[in-house]
């Protein structure tokens, strides 16, 4: 489990970490926590000849809690997001996200960046920030640029982030409603089996809006605008939530893995849409 | 192969320098390196916990950090939280509750549970079991992990209250 030999650097700003993407182009590749990097290196599935560590560059873990926004720098760790207390009143689904993330050790080390930007589909954090209708702040050789969360994905590992930028924060409005991340998984520091991201909100005892995003289930997190728009105006009986699923059923495109093959996980993706939609509507 | 560099790390209160290549996994910088041998290599796939040590106040496991990364931390092993003349409360209630059979994961297990302690005093068993869920015990004897943890922390506790 030896990675191969890499060149190593520690720049103390964005402005060192962006000149040395420019020299390096596509041989240098930035760094978090390294919880999702070291691993692949360890197992020689990615080879980085130049390895950017962003723990020194400042500016990037902290966590602003407005009224109508919420901005997470992008060194912001889950374990710090699941001691904000701030955070969890204004946006509590995503310390329920984050406490079924990997495990506390893990946790420690797992950012908010490295999590959105490495566009793994078994990460939890895009289709929660999709659900969320987040946006995603990129700097690069061009300066600053936005990119909605729900653009941000191509396919697996393949994201609107250019190889030259670096994601440096996570903006979004702050949520309404009642909220709920569930995730089915195999074992405690598993990927997803199936996981939801669900926001509700009720008006006089009716669904006024629901925003959905499923984990895991295709090769890029999946944004369900349909299975919100069929709970929109019901009071979430029996008929919306079958609407619901049916709706992010057709939106899904799960491959067979060793988490079972794909009716199972459509299965599953049902069964953990409904859960995370009740759970939310009782919170709503 | 990319060249060695200088690398300095405080190790259960010791100053450490060396040379190493940055790819260097800090369980083999402590093990090999330093001869601090309490941190185990279980899996060496961030899945066991086995490896664990307390850096900046962080539990991490060392399999999963290269020692470049490490350079200028603090880092706290099993050996620097007790020995056999001095043993930490957690030591003792894994000793007297059965808390070990094979012992493998053990310096891991009470690495983690030390720092959970510090951030939690008086947790609940749920707590104890999601705190200490980046840790596995092959010999499954989790039961008295637990045990063994809520006993060091009412020792702790009464301690604690003793001396205020």
């Amino acid at each position: 489990m030896i990675p191969a030999a890499f060149e190593y650097y520690r720049p103390k700003d964005m402005a060192g970490v962006l000149s040395l993407l420019e020299e390096h182009g596509d041989d240098a590749r930035v760094m978090a926590g390294g919880h999702s990097l070291i691993p692949m290196m360890k197992l020689r599935m990615a080879e980085v000849p130049h390895l950017i560590d962003l723990q020194d560059v400042g500016g990037m873990t902290g966590i602003e809690v407005g009224t109508d926004t919420i901005r997470i720098g992008a060194m912001v760790t889950q374990a710090a997001i699941i001691d904000h207390a701030a955070l969890a009143v204004a946006a509590p689904i995503l310390r329920e996200a984050s406490l079924q993330i990997a495990d506390p050790q893990v946790r420690y080390m797992g950012t908010v960046g490295g999590n959105v930007a490495n566009g793994d589909p078994g990460n939890d954090m895009p289709g929660l920030m999709q659900c969320l209708d987040a946006t995603f702040v990129v700097v690069g050789p061009e300066g600053e640029r936005s990119i909605p969360a729900r653009d941000f994905y191509e396919a697996a590992y393949m994201t609107a982030r250019e190889d030259d930028e670096v994601l440096t924060a996570v903006t979004l409005p702050t949520p309404k409603g009642g909220h709920a991340y569930e995730k089915q998984k195999r074992k405690i520091g598993d990927y997803a089996t199936a996981a939801a991201a669900v926001q509700i909100v009720k008006e006089a005892g009716a669904c006024a809006s629901a925003s959905i995003a499923m984990t895991n289930l295709s090769d890029t997190p999946v944004f369900s605008e349909a299975a919100g728009a069929a709970l929109v105006g019901s009071t979430l009986d029996e008929a919306a939530l079958n609407a619901a699923v049916a709706a992010m059923l057709n939106d899904i495109d799960p491959s067979e893995d060793n988490r079972g093959p794909v009716a199972f996980k459509k299965h599953v993706a049902g069964v953990i849409l409904r859960r995370a939609v009740t759970r939310a509507w009782s919170r709503a | 192969m990319s060249k060695k560099q200088q690398y300095a790390l405080t190790v259960n209160g010791k100053q450490e320098e060396f040379l190493a290549e940055p790819r260097e996994l800090l369980i083999y910088t402590l093990r090999e390196r330093l001869n601090i041998t309490g941190p185990h290599i279980g899996c060496e796939t961030s899945h066991c916990g086995a490896c664990t040590v307390t850096i900046d106040g962080k539990s991490v496991k060392a399999c999963t950090m290269f020692v470049a990364q490490a350079d200028g931390k603090d880092i706290t092993t099993i050996e620097g939280i007790g020995g056999p003349d001095d043993l930490h409360p957690l030591q003792t209630a894994f000793k007297e509750h059965h808390g070990l059979q094979c012992g493998y994961c053990t310096p891991g297990m009470i690495t983690r549970a030390a720092k959970l302690l510090e951030e939690n005093p008086t947790p609940t068993e749920e707590e104890i079991r999601f705190g200490m869920a980046g840790n596995i015990c092959r010999c499954t004897g989790y039961q008295n992990i637990v045990k063994s943890i809520q006993a060091a922390a009412t020792e702790m506790s009464a301690a604690k209250e003793a001396a205020e």
